[in-house]
């Protein structure tokens, strides 16, 4: 890869007896989105926490524009420039929807003057502006993977972590999410997908890795990857793969 | 950059006036009222007030329920008193002292009980706060549990001694309420407050947004205990006299943080609505119905606690309907 963001060099974590990530490499490159795929138990999420700083790789490292991130801490990464949602929503519930992005806004400024207008600038961005003011907790669903993105983005990240932003979602409100996600890019901002529903992704994704079992399975653009056997293997089960 | 005025600016204007409004009120309060009596409460009230907002920056905006504050309440009381009553130094000046120590010994307490979460950290600093009990109850350099008398020399505004006792301590309360008050309003515009309000609602989350937790929980511990301390310094001096129970008490502590509790946790007006209803609730309870040593003060004040929290378990202030805690609508989370 000419220009790598984000290189993963043979991260291997396990949690008790259990190995959620074994010898896992690959490269992000710059502007690109990538689509961190395979079925559920894969060690998606577990890599994710690790490339986001919020765990420590037990062997291997990470690296943010050749610098070592792995191991730093959640604080340090999204300083050095990690951002990140969650797959299970975490909005501040007794903040506002304008403050929840403030927080994040703060990472880059300590004036209250500049966060606030930082935090409604990426609102607009997002397709919030109208909820500013409201109770964080009184969004619908889909507006709530908005604001983590836009919480995430106010900490103006080059490299951007979606964990299963699209799940759940109706199709429309994914086709929006997935415009959301390229706007994103389109502002210069690496991104990295996790998702175990394949289908949702593959139009949006410039190239995939696949997961299995902890290990890598493949990586390729999604026409490729939907082509190879062990994927599918991996996904549906031996029967199908031919 | 300019920022269109929008629910946050508007609300912290809002309270700006409004707490300017109160301070002009509570300024002129105690002018028609000749009763000594009901004057002395409004100041232990004033003096709660404050206490409360300093439990309240720590406790509510953070999050980290402290059962402990008694104790910067006794440093503060102390320093001021020993550094009086020995070594001359006027308390408006010991109460840098309080205030440094107070902090001081925040910082000590959340150094190790920081690393505990939810219930156990209450009980460390309940444990903490009772620790320091005993000490004080045994060691000879503050009097052990004889305490410390502070004598009345002469009527002055250095000394903090004044012979018709409650006039000139309702302005120095009420200035003490209203420094916590506005150190409280400021915090919570700060990237402190947002700090502490998102450590406390999901520290992942804040973690992943760069908010380096530890620190913002030992800067909430240092602002909070140094504004404890020096309502100790000032009940020092209002009382003239200082002793473990007065000063370092489990009770104390619980008075402390419940006004905020009651009130309102995490919201600025909390403490001063908490204090206003339960401060005089609890000083006429004793008045009327303590006194023979059966208790049934106590149990009135528990009961109408008890009352109060089933009734409003968000805190009074959600009475108001207003967005109090701090920018999020109380009322409809009920």
């Amino acid at each position: 890869m000419p220009d790598p963001v984000l290189q993963i060099r043979n991260v291997s974590k396990s949690f008790g007896s259990i190995a959620a990530n074994v010898d896992v490499t690959f490269d992000v490159g710059r502007g690109e989105i990538l689509g961190l795929i395979g079925p559920n138990g894969a060690g998606k999420s577990s890599l994710f926490n690790s490339i986001a700083g919020a765990d420590t790789p037990d062997r291997g490292e990470i690296l943010l524009d050749g610098r070592r991130i792995s191991g730093l801490g959640a604080v340090a990464c999204t300083r050095l420039g990690i951002g990140r949602t969650f797959q299970v929503v975490r909005s501040f519930d007794s903040m506002t929807v304008l403050e929840n992005v403030m927080v994040g806004a703060f990472a880059r400024t300590s004036r209250t003057r500049q966060a606030m207008a930082r935090a409604l600038e990426v609102l607009a961005f997002c397709g919030l502006g109208g909820r500013a003011d409201m109770p964080a907790h009184a969004l619908t669903p889909p507006e709530k993977r908005r604001l983590e993105v836009a919480r995430a983005l106010a900490t103006e990240p080059h490299v951007l972590l979606l964990d299963e932003m699209l799940t759940g979602l109706t199709p429309t409100e994914a086709q929006a999410g997935m415009q959301l996600v390229r706007d994103v890019r389109a502002r210069g901002v690496t991104i990295v997908m996790v998702e175990h529903v394949m289908e949702v992704l593959l139009p949006l994704i410039d190239r995939a890795v696949v997961l299995h079992l902890g290990r890598k399975l493949t990586e390729g653009s999604p026409a490729e990857v939907v082509r190879n056997p062990e994927v599918i293997r991996a996904y549906l089960g031996d029967r199908y793969a031919t | 950059m300019t920022v269109r005025p929008n629910a946050i600016t508007m609300r912290r204007r809002r309270e700006l006036i409004g707490g300017a409004v109160l301070l002009v009120l509570l300024a002129l309060l105690p002018l028609p009222i000749a009763n000594a009596y009901l004057r002395g409460l409004i100041v232990l009230t004033l003096l709660y007030a404050g206490l409360s907002q300093g439990w309240n920056i720590l406790g509510g905006y953070c999050g980290q329920i402290s059962l402990g504050h008694a104790l910067y309440f006794g440093i503060g009381a102390y320093a001021s008193a020993i550094l009086f009553t020995r070594y001359g130094i006027p308390p408006p000046l010991g109460m840098f002292a309080s205030a440094a120590l107070g902090a001081l010994a925040a910082l000590l307490v959340g150094w190790p009980c920081f690393r505990l979460s939810g219930h156990y950290y209450a009980i460390a600093t309940l444990v903490m706060g009772m620790m320091v009990l005993l000490l004080a109850q045994n060691w000879g350099f503050v009097n052990a549990a004889m305490g410390i008398t502070i004598p009345f020399r002469k009527q002055s505004w250095v000394d903090l001694e004044f012979r018709i006792a409650v006039l000139p301590f309702h302005y120095l309360m009420l200035a003490y309420a209203a420094i916590a008050w506005a150190i409280a309003w400021v915090v919570e515009g700060s990237r402190w407050g947002f700090s502490w309000r998102a450590v406390k609602d999901d520290v992942a989350a804040a973690e992943s947004l760069a908010v380096r937790v530890f620190p913002s929980k030992m800067a909430a511990a240092a602002i909070s205990g140094a504004i404890t301390a020096v309502g100790g310094a000032l009940y020092a001096q209002y009382v003239g006299f200082i002793d473990p129970d007065s000063g370092l008490g489990l009770s104390l502590s619980v008075l402390i943080a419940l006004p905020a509790v009651v009130g309102g946790v995490g919201t600025l007006w909390g403490p001063i609505v908490g204090a206003a209803v339960l401060i005089p609730v609890q000083q006429l309870s004793v008045a009327w119905l303590g006194g023979s040593g059966n208790g049934v003060d106590l149990m009135f004040y528990g009961a109408l606690i008890m009352a109060l929290a089933l009734a409003r378990p968000q805190g009074l202030v959600s009475l108001f309907g207003a967005r109090s805690r701090a920018g999020g609508e109380v009322a409809d989370r009920a």
